[in-house]
C-alpha cells in the first residue's frame, strides 16, 4: 500500500440533527497501519464521526475516502463491500444476546464467507483465545459474562474477520482501571497482529496514550487539535490541556443547559 | 389565532402522512428482502415457532370458548324466531369467516407483536442493530423479513386450528347442554359451509399475520430513547396492530363477502 494515500481520509464532513450541528467540517487523515485516537467531551460528535464512516448515519456533506476511493460516491453494493473491511467495537459491546458467545464471534464469518458452522466454531475458539478467553466461554450466553469478558468477546467479534480497519468506541468505559489496561493491551496486540489501521474514540487519557500513535481533539463538531498521542498531556493547546488534565476552568465552557 | 389552528391541523396532517409513508416504505423494503438472497431459513423457522407453535394454547382456548358462547347465544337468540336449527350454521360461519381470524389475530398481536417490538427495540437501543450492519448483515433482511414471512405463514395455520376448535366448542355446548343431536348438528354445520368461507378466512389470517409482524418490527426497529422508548414501542405495536386488524377485517369482508 502506498503510504502517501491515507487509509482513511475525511474532508469537510458535516452533520446536523435538526438545528444542532454535531460535525462541522471535519478534516481527518489516518495513515495505513497507524492508530488514531479521537478525544472529546460527551456529545462532541465522536460517535457520530465513526457512524458516518461506517454508513450508519448519512452525513449532510463532505467526503469520506477509504484507500483513496470516495465512499459516498460508490454504488450501495460497493459501499457495503468497502465497509465490510471495517471491524467495530461498540461502546457497550452490542453483543447479540439471543446467540451464544461463539456465534457472536463468528457472526461476520458466517454472514460473509459462507463457512460451515463447524469451521466457524473452530475459528471462534481461536479468536477467543487471542483475547484471553477459553473456548468453553463460547457456549455461554453474553448475559452470563462480566463487563470485562463482554468487552473481550466484542473485541473478538470485531477482529474475527481480520479487518483492515478497526474502530473502537470508548473501549474502556465502564471497566475498572486494571481491566481497562488489559483491554487496551489486547487492542494494541490485535491491531499489531493484523496490521490494521485503527481509530479509537475515548475520553480516558491513559487509554488514549496506550492505544494511539496520533491523537485529535473534537470540540463542538470541529477538530481543534491534532498531534502525536504522546504529546496529549503537553500539547500547548489550552483547550486540549484543560480536557486532558480535567480542569474546570479554561476555554471550554460546559453547556449545562441546551 | 385562526392561523395557529390551521397550522396545528396542518402539522398533525403532515405528521400522519409522514408516519404512513415511513411505514409503507418499511413494509416494501421488508417484503423485498423476503425474495432476495441471502435467505435466513433458521430465522424464519424461529419466528414461525414463536408466532405459530407457541401461540397455539392461547388461540386454542380463545377459539373453544368463543365457539361455546356462540352456540349458547345463537340457540337462545334464534329460538325467538323458532330457528334454533340454524345454530350450527351460524356458529360455523361466524367462526370461519370472522371470529377465527380476528380473535386469533388479536391474541397473537398481544403476544408476538409486543415481544417483537420489545426485542427489536432493545436491540436498537443497545446498538445491536448497528452491530449487524458492521458484520456484513442487512438488519432488515435478518430481523424483519423472516418475521414478515413467518407471520404470513403462521396465522393461517393457527386459524385452521381455531376454526376446528371453535366448531368443536359449539358442538360440545349444543349437544351436551342444548340437546342437539350430534350427527344432525355436524350435518347442519357442513350443510351451508362453503369452501370460500374457510379460504377467505385464511386469507384474512395471512393479512393479519403480516400486520402483526410488520407493526411489531416497525415500532421496535424505530424505537428511541432507552427503556421508556422500548416500552412505548411495545404499546404502540399492540395497539396499532389491533386497530389495523379490525380495520382490514372490515375492508377484506367488504371485498370478499359482499357481492
Amino acid at each position: 500500500m502506498n503510504a502517501s494515500i491515507p487509509k482513511i481520509r475525511v474532508r469537510g464532513l458535516s452533520k446536523a440533527f435538526g438545528d444542532k450541528v454535531v460535525l462541522d467540517g471535519i478534516d481527518l487523515d489516518v495513515q495505513p497501519g497507524t492508530s488514531m485516537v479521537v478525544i472529546g467531551g460527551s456529545g462532541s460528535g465522536k460517535s457520530v464521526l465513526l457512524k458516518c464512516i461506517l454508513g450508519l448515519i448519512e452525513p449532510d456533506s463532505g467526503r469520506i475516502e477509504i484507500d483513496g476511493r470516495d465512499l459516498l460516491g460508490l454504488p450501495t453494493r460497493a459501499q457495503a463491500e468497502l465497509r465490510a473491511s471495517i471491524g467495530m467495537l461498540f461502546q457497550n459491546g452490542a453483543l447479540f444476546d439471543s446467540l451464544p458467545v461463539w456465534e457472536n464471534v463468528a457472526f461476520g464469518l458466517l454472514a460473509r464467507h459462507r463457512v460451515t458452522r463447524a469451521k466457524a466454531r473452530d475459528r471462534a475458539a481461536e479468536v477467543l483465545s487471542q483475547v484471553g478467553l477459553a473456548a468453553s466461554v463460547g457456549d455461554l450466553s453474553p448475559a452470563e459474562l462480566s463487563g470485562g469478558m463482554q468487552k473481550r468477546v466484542a473485541l473478538a467479534r470485531a477482529i474475527a474477520a481480520q479487518p483492515d480497519i478497526l474502530f473502537f468506541d470508548e473501549p474502556t468505559t465502564g471497566l475498572d482501571p486494571i481491566m481497562g489496561a488489559v483491554i487496551d493491551g489486547l487492542i494494541v496486540d490485535c491491531v499489531k497482529r493484523l496490521g490494521s489501521t485503527a481509530v479509537a474514540i475515548t475520553h480516558d487519557m491513559a487509554s488514549a496514550q496506550r492505544i494511539g500513535d496520533r491523537a485529535a481533539m473534537l470540540l463542538k463538531g470541529k477538530l481543534v487539535w491534532q498531534g502525536a498521542a504522546a504529546q496529549l498531556m503537553a500539547s500547548g493547546n489550552p483547550a486540549v490541556d484543560q480536557f486532558t488534565h480535567g480542569r474546570r476552568e479554561g476555554p471550554i465552557q460546559m453547556e449545562l443547559r441546551r | 389565532m385562526v392561523l395557529n389552528t390551521v397550522a396545528a391541523i396542518g402539522r398533525v396532517a403532515l405528521g400522519a402522512c409522514r408516519a404512513t409513508g415511513a411505514l409503507a416504505l418499511f413494509a416494501v423494503e421488508g417484503v423485498s428482502h423476503i425474495f432476495r438472497p441471502p435467505y435466513y431459513p433458521r430465522r424464519v423457522a424461529a419466528a414461525f415457532a414463536e408466532m405459530g407453535f407457541f401461540s397455539l394454547p392461547v388461540v386454542a382456548l380463545t377459539a373453544i370458548f368463543t365457539g361455546m358462547v356462540l352456540a349458547l347465544q345463537a340457540s337462545t337468540a334464534l329460538s325467538r324466531f323458532s330457528a334454533e336449527s340454524a345454530s350450527a350454521s351460524l356458529v360455523v360461519l361466524s367462526v370461519t369467516r370472522e371470529l377465527g381470524p380476528v380473535l386469533a389475530g388479536l391474541m397473537v398481536a398481544g403476544r408476538v407483536g409486543a415481544a417483537t417490538a420489545a426485542e427489536l427495540g432493545t436491540m436498537r437501543v443497545t446498538d445491536q442493530i448497528d452491530a449487524l450492519s458492521t458484520l456484513s448483515t442487512v438488519p432488515m433482511k435478518y430481523l424483519v423479513a423472516p418475521r414478515l414471512l413467518a407471520g404470513i405463514l403462521a396465522l393461517p395455520l393457527l386459524v385452521v386450528v381455531a376454526d376446528i376448535l371453535g366448531v368443536l366448542g359449539g358442538f360440545i355446548i349444543a349437544t351436551l347442554k342444548l340437546g342437539f343431536n350430534g350427527p344432525i348438528y355436524i350435518a347442519a354445520t357442513l350443510d351451508h359451509l362453503e369452501v370460500a368461507d374457510v379460504t377467505l378466512g385464511l386469507v384474512k389470517a395471512a393479512v393479519f399475520g403480516f400486520i402483526i409482524a410488520l407493526m411489531g418490527s416497525y415500532q421496535g426497529y424505530n424505537s428511541r430513547g432507552g427503556a421508556q422508548g422500548v416500552g412505548a414501542a411495545t404499546t404502540m405495536a399492540v395497539v396499532s396492530a389491533s386497530v389495523l386488524i379490525l380495520a382490514f377485517d372490515y375492508v377484506l369482508s367488504e371485498l370478499f363477502f359482499v357481492r
